[in-house]
């Protein structure tokens, strides 16, 4: 066999693989829209049937009347957006701080940064809902928000590594240049960091759209739900409205996924971890 | 503003006398910059940790100033039957789940990393399940795993095997939870595909030059340079892996069926805070938890040194 035929033979074999394990991961995602647009009777069908008949377009109709969807998507976009914004602002910030400017007590953050990794939400939880409740933030989405503006300890790590891996050149020539440090910072550094800033962001944005315990935890009023929370009311004493649940899921999952695809080479490219070690 | 209120210059001299060897010193602005995080850590991190302690000594609860009781609550969690439950629950989704998903996550990722056609749309395919929102995912596969209606088991079905109850058994519950679990490892298939791309080109092209084989060269470059990864998703990956809570809880309406066969540590804790007002029992429960998993942290750390290997060294 010669080197090129060999070469072929590993690249289909690894299509293969791909293809079996895309399958895996398609599949159910499939049958969520598939169900989306399937009448309660044809769910039900067995044996399963992939491609309904005929589409019904109505779940995604039903659905919005059945729970107050905008209401919900108002406050999920609210709460995602703001802690986005949050998490950007600051992480950037303090990550540069921590990565590129000399200052006593920088490593010792650092590490307390990393050993704030490992504790478990749930230590922190209840003196954080006990503390919410004291300032009467219960029932509306500032615990889901404000915590964001002051930096979460993954994102922070993530983009301090990204920081390393720039050289310090640009910083010292603005520096001569006679730019103050924000400005360094502001107009040099951080476009230069903006693929790890927009990975951060993404990550943000995922867990904040979908997020349960914290909505479930904090968001007590049904006029403050999240989607994600919303999604619960389609099960029900009678049964579950599986269609609509679905068409909600779908319209849910979709605007995520067309963020993903077009943005996904910047995204891994803003994850580094080189310098793990700090 | 601060900036300009700065003291007279000293000569020039002075300046390079005392800088020569130091780094220039940014306490001001690097105290400045970090601030945020700095008063986050105390408010968010640093305050609740000391008074989950301390509630762990009493019998707090929202309702009720409670009072302080010593070790009370660690001695009643030591013979609380669903407390033991939901833990060898935890640990068992733990010790299947976390090295099924490095094994799947690194294979996923080197497998997307061989430069393949398509991967853009892989890369989309393997990430799509962390995009689905968890309540949705809990449902679909309460569904997909239907005993009489489902879809695995009619595909089962179709090959001649009869499928088992999956999340209505005790037996299978578990199993059915981890496989659901792996369908949502995209996030760490693309924390590898990024440690993947930092090993540098050097290593492949001077095994190339050595003749070695794809095998070899995975074995020998890959691998290895992907610890750090490995070993940063393991840690990461034992702490997310105690703290399941979403799915189980929405599967079951937060009842840990069947059988509290479902009943996992985080369930149990936030029933004890937030439906018995138990806050004292729950943080007790809050810094086992801790305990546990900082010294499986700490170990791994201290065992890290025998396979973690970094680039340069």
């Amino acid at each position: 066999m010669t080197a090129k035929t060999s070469k072929n033979m590993k690249k289909y074999v690894v299509q293969i693989f791909l293809l079996i394990a895309s399958v895996f991961f398609l599949a159910p995602f499939i049958w969520m829209v598939s169900t989306s647009l399937k009448t309660l009777d044809q769910v039900y069908t067995f044996p399963p049937e992939w491609i309904p008949s005929p589409f019904v377009w109505q779940n995604y109709v039903d659905a919005m009347d059945y729970i107050p969807f905008f209401t919900y998507l108002k406050n999920t976009v609210l709460i995602t957006g703001f802690s986005t914004l949050g998490v950007v602002l600051t992480c950037p910030l303090v990550a540069y701080s921590i990565a590129k400017l000399n200052w006593k007590g920088r490593d010792s953050i650092f590490f307390i940064t990393i050993a704030v990794m490992m504790i478990p939400g749930q230590v922190t939880m209840i003196p954080l809902f006990l503390l919410f409740e004291k300032l009467n933030w219960i029932g509306t989405a500032l615990p889901l928000v404000i915590p964001a503006f002051f930096g979460v300890p993954f994102y922070i790590f993530l983009l301090r590594q990204f920081f390393l891996g720039l050289p310090n050149e640009l910083k010292d020539a603005a520096r001569i240049d006679g730019a103050g440090e924000f400005r360094t910072y502001w107009q040099i550094m951080l476009p230069l960091a903006k693929s790890a800033v927009l990975s951060v962001g993404l990550f943000q944005f995922m867990a904040a759209w979908t997020d349960f315990m914290g909505p479930l935890l904090y968001l007590t009023e049904p006029g403050s739900y999240t989607l994600s929370l919303g999604l619960q009311q389609f099960q029900s004493q009678k049964g579950t409205q599986w269609g609509l649940m679905m068409a909600v899921s779908t319209m849910m999952t979709l605007p995520i996924i067309l963020l993903f695809f077009f943005l996904q080479k910047t995204f891994i490219q803003g994850i580094t971890f080189s310098g793990i070690k700090g | 503003m601060l900036e300009k209120k700065a003291a007279p210059m000293p000569p020039a001299t002075q300046i390079r006398a005392k800088n020569s060897k130091k780094l220039r010193d940014d306490a001001l602005y690097g105290w400045l910059f970090a601030s945020p995080w700095v008063i986050g850590l105390l408010v968010f991190f640093a305050v609740p940790l000391i008074s989950s302690l301390y509630f762990s000594f009493t019998t707090y609860s929202i309702l009720q100033p409670g009072e302080f009781v010593g070790f009370r609550n660690y001695a009643e969690l030591m013979s609380d039957s669903v407390f033991w439950k939901s833990f060898s629950n935890t640990i068992y989704f733990v010790v299947f789940f976390v090295p099924l998903s490095i094994f799947f996550g690194v294979a996923l990722a080197m497998l997307l990393n061989m430069n393949v056609r398509g991967m853009s749309i892989y890369r989309t395919i393997f990430f799509l399940p962390t995009l689905v929102p968890a309540v949705a995912m809990a449902v679909l596969w309460m569904w997909l795993l239907n005993p009489g209606f489902g879809l695995v088991n009619g595909m089962l079905d179709v090959i001649g095997i009869q499928g088992p109850a999956w999340l209505g058994s005790e037996t299978w519950s578990k199993p059915s939870l981890i496989l659901m679990s792996l369908w949502g490892i995209g996030q760490s298939v693309v924390i590898y595909l990024a440690g993947l791309n930092d090993i540098s080109q050097d290593y492949y092209e001077a095994g190339d030059i050595d003749g070695a084989s794809w095998f070899h060269k995975m074995k020998s470059i890959t691998l290895p340079l992907l610890t750090p990864v490995i070993f940063f998703n393991l840690v990461m990956g034992i702490i997310g892996a105690f703290q399941q809570f979403t799915l189980p809880y929405t599967m079951t309406g937060g009842r840990g069926t069947p059988a509290d066969s479902m009943k996992f540590y985080v369930m149990y804790l936030y029933d004890n805070g937030f439906k018995f007002f138990k806050m004292g029992y729950a943080s007790a429960m809050a810094w086992i938890l801790f305990i546990i998993v900082m010294a499986l942290t700490a170990l791994i750390f201290y065992n890290s040194k025998k396979w973690v290997h970094y680039q340069g060294e």
